[in-house]
């Protein structure tokens, strides 16, 4: 059965770099936050909206809200295309996997206009 | 290529190694995210929508069921991130062997662990 048409390159190779590609950038955003609130314990609201309210915050916060979105596609993708299969699911395999990978994409686009409305919102 | 050769992929009656535990709790690590991020989206939408959002949320990570959430899902990302450093550095050939593969993923596992005992005592 043919898999690549769903998957979020249409090229592994593609695929591999975007994984780890994401995977730097949230790997550094995760660093910042949490650095951020050890390093201001007791912090008041104010310094937290001005911190969210500079551009490059928020630009940052958007490039990992979009490598979650690509990230888990990709992760999501090789799990659902190794059990969503002919061989463990019998011959409805690719109708299962089809609907589970529309919630998937109905989720990530959900998250995606949340974070902006979010961090566009303050 | 034959599609009904045999297969055997019965976990139930494979032994699994440290690389193959490290491995598919990685992937399970990483479901489990998909879902947490809608914890980590509403932390932050209720720290930032307000001051008296702010302060509600103070209030409510004081919650033991809060905290107990809060803290599943960081100790998810300190594992799915601790792994994924793993990969980027056998991408970069560092324990590419299966030595190396092997004591990679213990001392991966080591250091998730005490990242979630850690984001235990940040959160209680």
């Amino acid at each position: 059965m043919v898999t690549a048409v769903t998957s979020f390159g249409r090229s592994g190779l593609y695929d591999w770099l975007v994984q780890r590609v994401s995977a730097v950038a949230m790997a550094a955003y995760t660093l910042f936050i949490v650095f951020y609130l050890l390093l201001n314990p007791g912090m008041e609201y104010a310094q937290w909206q001005t911190l969210f309210s500079q551009l490059w915050v928020r630009i940052f916060t958007l490039i990992t809200l979009v490598s979650v979105i690509a990230h888990a596609w990709i992760g999501l993708w090789a799990v659902l295309t190794d059990y969503l299969t002919e061989r463990m699911m019998g011959s409805k395999a690719v109708v299962l996997r089809l609907i589970a990978q529309v919630i998937l994409a109905v989720v990530a686009v959900t998250y995606a206009v949340w974070g902006i409305e979010i961090i566009w919102g303050i | 290529m034959k599609s009904n050769r045999p297969v055997n992929l019965d976990i139930s009656t494979i032994k699994l190694p440290i690389t193959a535990i490290v491995s598919i709790l990685h992937r399970l690590s990483g479901v489990f995210l998909f879902a947490g991020t809608a914890v980590l989206l509403w932390l932050l939408a209720a720290s930032l929508r307000s001051e008296e959002s702010f302060i509600a949320l103070q209030e409510s990570l004081s919650a033991p069921l809060i905290k107990f959430v809060v803290w599943a899902v960081l100790a998810t990302l300190a594992y799915h991130a601790v792994m994924g450093v793993r990969h980027l550095l056998m991408d970069c050939g560092l324990g590419e062997s299966l030595k190396g593969g092997r004591i990679g993923a213990w001392v991966a596992l080591a250091v998730a662990v005490v990242l979630i005992i850690l984001a235990g005592v940040w959160v209680w």
